[in-house]
């Protein structure tokens, strides 16, 4: 775990918590604040390691709030900032995430997903936290929420994270589970210079020109750190301009529509998945995470005995792939939707393309969906 | 109140977002504002640049403080003000982190966070103005309401033990700890200015009142009244050592209660970044 920094491509066996710590790294996080808990406690070590050695820092805080709390304060500050929880961390975090969504400060925030409710099964995965990634804070806010099904693809999906966290100013949340977070497979680690790495903008006027929550031209105004001359006010009440507290209808509405259509604009840059066999399909299989591994072993067997079936997974989950689903569905009548809780994405699959149209495969038992269990949808 | 000569007459306009988001929302006659009043002239009078001082705040009346000044100023969520601080200190080392809180915020809610902080020792001003009540939702008891006291929430009169704050303090590991008085303002701003010296985790209690909600219910005066109790309910730690315990009960303590040289989190963790670069290296 002491990798030297190289220049070069590199193959190694990792642990998926280990690939989202080292994701990270590559991604330019440079603070980490964290609170210990099953499945996610490795990303902690990892980075309790690796983040000194390139003269990033490391804190375990005395809980999840104070955690979430920590990485916008050093957001604040320039670094790039992550945490890393399971689901009763990400519900002690809701709070402050929803003020990194009201501030548009950037920051990301693993959650690698095990059974609940509650104290739940803690080694045991689950995909139940879909809905609380997105409605978990009070109000209404965008939020963006990546799922990885791979090893690899964590890892890239970390760096996505930071890109996306820092284009559009606002907290991401990279949803594992616990199969992604202990399982090992081999990873293509690419070169340094062949990842993207994106930055939040910058100002070129001066200070006292300077808004932190300007409405126009830019949907996502520059973020100044604090500490480089550019004295602002940050605050978690409605806001003006300036980030002066205010009850001004006009100046409420105008941030309301500014962060809302942040997102609506970036969709084709924020919307990532994978689909094939869709054109001839006569079932769609829509999956992410782990199960859509499960999913894909499914839709091979089928299309093996003839069965024309189109795959579809979100590496996106929030915001909700509305069109692209829609399209994807629009002359099948029957798409499945296998997920490790009662039917979280299928609800958002069911309001796009109508209840009747959607199966669903569930478990939230702490057990992986079987490929058996989509293909027997197929057939009922 | 005198004005300080050498700090010129402006001093406040130098400082205070006048021209934005003012009157303020405290009531007339209200402590913070002298708090708010003190930290100002500290900062002038020490020359910190303003473009090195963050003034972060939870939630409440005295949450409300940072916006007013020109500093980088951060109102976060009720109790979390220090895991903020943490944050922003941890990667801005060289910047003055001032966190501003009410007793309710610092102690209650945050108390968690605040215990937390100063056993880090992380190199961060607390400044807990401690009104003995939770001013900004109408008077309801808070960890420091004196037993017996008649709050919102205690009609039939207080039963809780309040948290002694710079006690608790001193006991969580905090490198300063001093108490002053909204009244005594030389001298909470000479332990402000003590404080933000101290390169540890240091706390200045402010006691101050609130005559809107505690005051009134209790019948204890208006915001004048409960100034001259601040002057005649507290001592300084010089005399209170020549008292009994029972002379001192019920008074306020003022004085320096701590103030030693113990290592601070961030310069202890840029030995970690050592440590493991030159494993790396090796």
């Amino acid at each position: 775990m002491t990798a030297k920094q190289t220049s070069k491509p590199s193959t190694r066996l990792m642990q998926g918590d280990e690939a989202c710590a080292e994701g990270a790294i590559a991604a330019g996080c440079r603070f980490f604040a964290g609170y210990p808990i099953t499945p996610a406690t490795e990303i902690a070590e990892v980075l309790s390691r690796r983040l000194p050695q390139v003269g990033g820092k490391f804190i375990q805080m005395e809980d999840e709030i104070s955690s979430a709390a920590a990485i916008i304060g050093a957001s604040v500050g320039g670094a790039k900032s992550m945490t890393a929880t399971s689901g009763p961390g990400l519900s002690l975090m809701q709070e402050n995430i929803g003020y990194a969504a009201m501030t548009e400060i950037p920051c990301v925030i693993v959650d690698v997903q095990r059974l609940g409710p509650s104290t739940g099964r803690p080694t045991a995965p689950s995909q139940g936290d879909v809905m609380q990634a997105r409605w978990g804070s009070h109000g209404d806010y965008p939020i963006i929420a990546l799922s990885p099904s791979s090893i690899r693809e964590t890892f890239d999906l970390t760096i996505k994270a930071f890109n996306l966290s820092e284009r559009y100013r606002t907290p991401v949340i990279l949803l594992m589970d616990e199969v992604i977070g202990h399982m090992r497979e081999r990873v293509d680690i690419p070169a340094p210079d062949d990842i993207e790495c994106i930055d939040r903008a910058s100002t070129t006027v001066p200070p006292e020109w300077y808004k932190p929550y300007e409405n126009f031209p830019a949907d996502v105004p520059p973020l100044v750190p604090f500490g480089e001359g550019y004295r602002y006010h940050i605050t978690g009440l409605h806001h003006d301009e300036r980030g002066y507290p205010t009850n001004r209808l006009d100046e409420v509405q105008p941030w309301l529509d500014r962060i809302f259509r942040k997102i609506d604009t970036g969709l084709s840059d924020i919307l990532l998945y994978e689909a094939d066999g869709i054109r001839e399909a006569e079932i769609l299989v829509i999956a992410y995470g782990v199960t859509a591994r499960s999913a894909r072993y499914a839709v091979e067997q089928a299309r093996a005995r003839g069965r024309k079936v189109g795959y579809l997974k979100l590496k996106t989950i929030w915001p909700f792939a509305k069109e692209i689903v829609e399209h994807a569905a629009a002359r099948l009548h029957r798409v499945i939707v296998p997920e490790m809780n009662r039917g979280q994405v299928a609800l958002e699959v069911e309001r796009v393309v109508g209840r009747h149209k959607v199966r669903r495969v569930t478990r939230a038992d702490g057990e992986m969906i079987k490929p058996v269990d989509i293909l027997a949808a197929m057939e009922v | 109140m005198t004005s300080n000569p050498k700090h010129g007459s402006r001093v406040h306009e130098r400082y205070l977002r006048h021209h934005k988001k003012f009157p303020n929302v405290w009531c007339a006659g209200c402590g913070i504002g002298i708090v708010l009043g003190a930290i100002i002239r500290t900062i002038d009078a020490l020359q910190i640049d303003k473009n090195d001082v963050a003034v972060i705040s939870g939630i409440g009346c005295t949450g409300r403080m940072p916006v007013y000044a020109d500093f980088n100023t951060m109102h976060t969520t009720h109790g979390r003000a220090l895991a903020f601080a943490t944050g922003l200190k941890m990667v801005r080392p060289d910047m003055k982190v001032i966190a501003v809180m009410g007793d309710g915020d610092a102690l209650a809610i945050g108390g968690n966070h605040f215990i937390h902080a100063a056993r880090r020792n992380i190199g961060i001003t607390s400044i807990v103005v401690n009104n003995f009540i939770y001013g900004m939702t109408g008077g309801q008891y808070s960890p420091t309401t004196p037993i017996g006291a008649q709050a919102a929430t205690a009609p039939y009169g207080h039963i809780e033990q309040p948290f002694p704050i710079a006690e608790l303090s001193i006991a969580a590991g905090a490198a300063f700890v001093a108490r002053s008085t909204v009244y005594h303002v030389r001298e909470l701003e000479k332990y402000i200015a003590q404080a933000l010296g101290n390169d540890g985790f240091s706390v200045v209690e402010a006691v101050s009142y609130c005559h809107t909600t505690l005051g009134r219910i209790n019948r204890w005066g208006k915001a004048p009244d409960m100034m001259a109790r601040l002057k005649e309910q507290s001592v300084s730690q010089n005399k209170a050592e020549k008292m009994s315990e029972e002379e001192k009960q019920g008074l306020i303590v003022r004085g320096i209660f701590v103030d030693r040289d113990i290592p601070e989190y961030t310069k202890l963790y840029d030995q970690v970044i050592e440590r493991a670069q030159a494993e790396v290296a090796k």
